[in-house]
């Protein structure tokens, strides 16, 4: 039929190639989705242009505001967008498919963090240059500057696990509305609003959350405070999260 | 030559249903082994199980032998699932080259594209991709790496008959070049025009086996499949 030559020849490239190659592909496969593009950066650079326009938002000075927008926008990279394509990974059968090859499970949990990191320092870099752009004048201590390089990896670390949590055990349409949901859910609490506009009773529970830990370290950092207590909250959702993610994922629909 | 595959009495509960029961066959390498069976009668699963997607609850899996879903395994097998298989928005040639990218030495990409006539839709998303283009690029996917072991789940299944007729044929000379094909199939045509051996397979368990003609001495194969089997694969 054809000049192939298909006599059996299979050996594993190496490793980094593998995680690399990876990375590559999730990552240009979410930058060209376009639904994924509208929560990583179109809502984002509204809600920028909007406070550059109306002023100070939801009590937040204008130091801060940016700073809840960067994390609004590294929670829906890490979460709403890795859940979306998890499930629907599962659903095509790409995770069945890449079993069969070399690609290790580890390898692609790896490419998937890196695809991401990618991403989310795309993300920071261009929502930092609009921030700036636009009057935003952050006065960071070398403290906070330390606790936040700690907080935003941990802080995607911590959303990845939620992800895959609900994206190894839901539907693809399940996660897809679940997701969302959970975006606009996590984004109230304490990404926009930060946990001092709740009532009394509610304040300690949104200041346990995840959303609220990274956007509360960045808003220090913005505001020229120090305040390393967030990295404990997310250090223990990352760890909960990856073990609960690693016990509960499934690899088929 | 030691088999590719063998499997000895597997057996796999799911959702408290019996799929796979005392299952055991083998395939080899340089032949061409069919499993046939009706819908639900454990093809699928016993192809995961082969990958390590599912773990047996008991029996075992020996894949070029190693134990089932053991790395130094799936590194040397190839597997085109039965359902889509590649994310949505991926082109075949993007999707190709990047599976090539993890083996030292794979199949050129630019080859299988032509080889396979998949050219003229090598830069269209997958999702835009007719199902008999998408079974194409799915069987370029699994034997891109040069496996020794290819896992073909329903190959042929919504292929018009001049694409099936080149499946067929690649069939064939991946069978000529040394690689055990393991293939799932309904069609009897498929199984008589391409199988070295046949397990027949219901409710999870092997109901027959053999090659063609030694299955046939009485009746054809559609007719030892209608005796065998039962609709939907279930007791």
């Amino acid at each position: 039929m054809s000049p192939l030559d298909l006599s059996p020849a299979a050996a594993p490239a190496p490793r980094a190639r593998r995680v690399l190659r990876h990375a590559a592909m999730e990552a240009r496969l979410t930058v060209r989705n376009g639904e994924q593009l509208l929560l990583a950066l179109v809502i984002p650079i509204g809600l920028l242009v909007a406070d550059a326009a109306l002023g100070d938002r939801f009590g937040l000075t204008g130091a801060a505001f940016p700073a809840s927008v960067l994390a609004l926008g590294l929670w829906s990279t890490g979460f709403t967008s890795l859940a979306i394509t998890t499930g629907f990974e599962r659903r095509y059968g790409v995770l069945e498919r890449l079993v069969a090859t070399p690609l290790r499970s580890s390898d692609l949990l790896i490419g998937k963090a890196l695809s991401i990191s990618v991403v989310a320092t795309g993300q920071a870099l261009v929502l930092s240059a609009i921030a700036l752009a636009t009057g935003w004048a952050p006065h960071p201590t070398p403290g906070q500057s330390l606790v936040v390089a700690l907080a935003v990896p941990l802080g995607l670390i911590a959303f990845a696990g939620l992800a895959l949590i609900l994206s190894g055990r839901a539907s693809a349409e399940l996660t897809l509305a679940l997701s969302n949901l959970v975006y606009l859910a996590g984004a109230a609490a304490g990404v926009l609003l930060p946990p001092a506009l709740y009532p009394a009773w509610a304040q300690p529970l949104v200041g346990l959350l995840p959303t609220t830990a990274l956007a509360e370290s960045l808003r220090a950092w913005a505001e020229g405070r120090t305040d390393p207590l967030p990295l404990l909250i997310l250090l223990g959702w990352a760890v909960a999260g990856l073990a609960l993610a690693r016990r509960v994922f499934r690899w088929t629909s | 030559m030691p088999a590719a595959l063998t499997l000895t009495d597997v057996r796999l509960r799911l959702g408290g249903r019996e799929i796979l029961s005392a299952l055991s066959l083998t395939a080899e390498p340089g032949e061409v082994t069919a499993v046939l069976g009706p819908n639900g009668a454990g093809k699928t699963t016993l192809i995961r199980c082969c990958t390590g997607l599912l773990i047996p609850d008991s029996g075992t899996i020996d894949v070029l032998g190693r134990p089932a879903g053991s790395p130094s395994a799936n590194d040397r097998i190839g597997l085109m699932p039965q359902s889509t298989g590649a994310w949505s928005g991926v082109r075949p040639r993007e999707l190709l080259t990047y599976l090539a990218s993890f083996y030292v030495e794979p199949l050129p990409p630019s080859d299988l594209i032509g080889a396979l006539g998949i050219g003229t839709f090598a830069d269209t998303p997958y999702r835009r991709l007719s199902g008999g283009q998408q079974q194409l690029v799915n069987l370029a996917g699994a034997i891109i790496g040069r496996p020794e072991l290819v896992f073909l789940d329903e190959p042929t299944a919504g292929l018009d008959p001049h694409v099936r007729r080149q499946v067929w044929e690649l069939i064939g000379d991946l069978r000529s070049a040394g690689v055990a094909v393991l293939l799932t199939t309904h069609a009897m045509d498929e199984a008589e025009r391409l199988a070295d051996r046949v397990v027949l397979v219901n409710a999870g368990r092997r109901v027959a086996a053999g090659t063609v003609a030694e299955l046939t001495t009485q009746r054809n194969l559609e007719q030892v499949f209608l005796d065998l089997t039962t609709p939907g694969g279930q007791l």
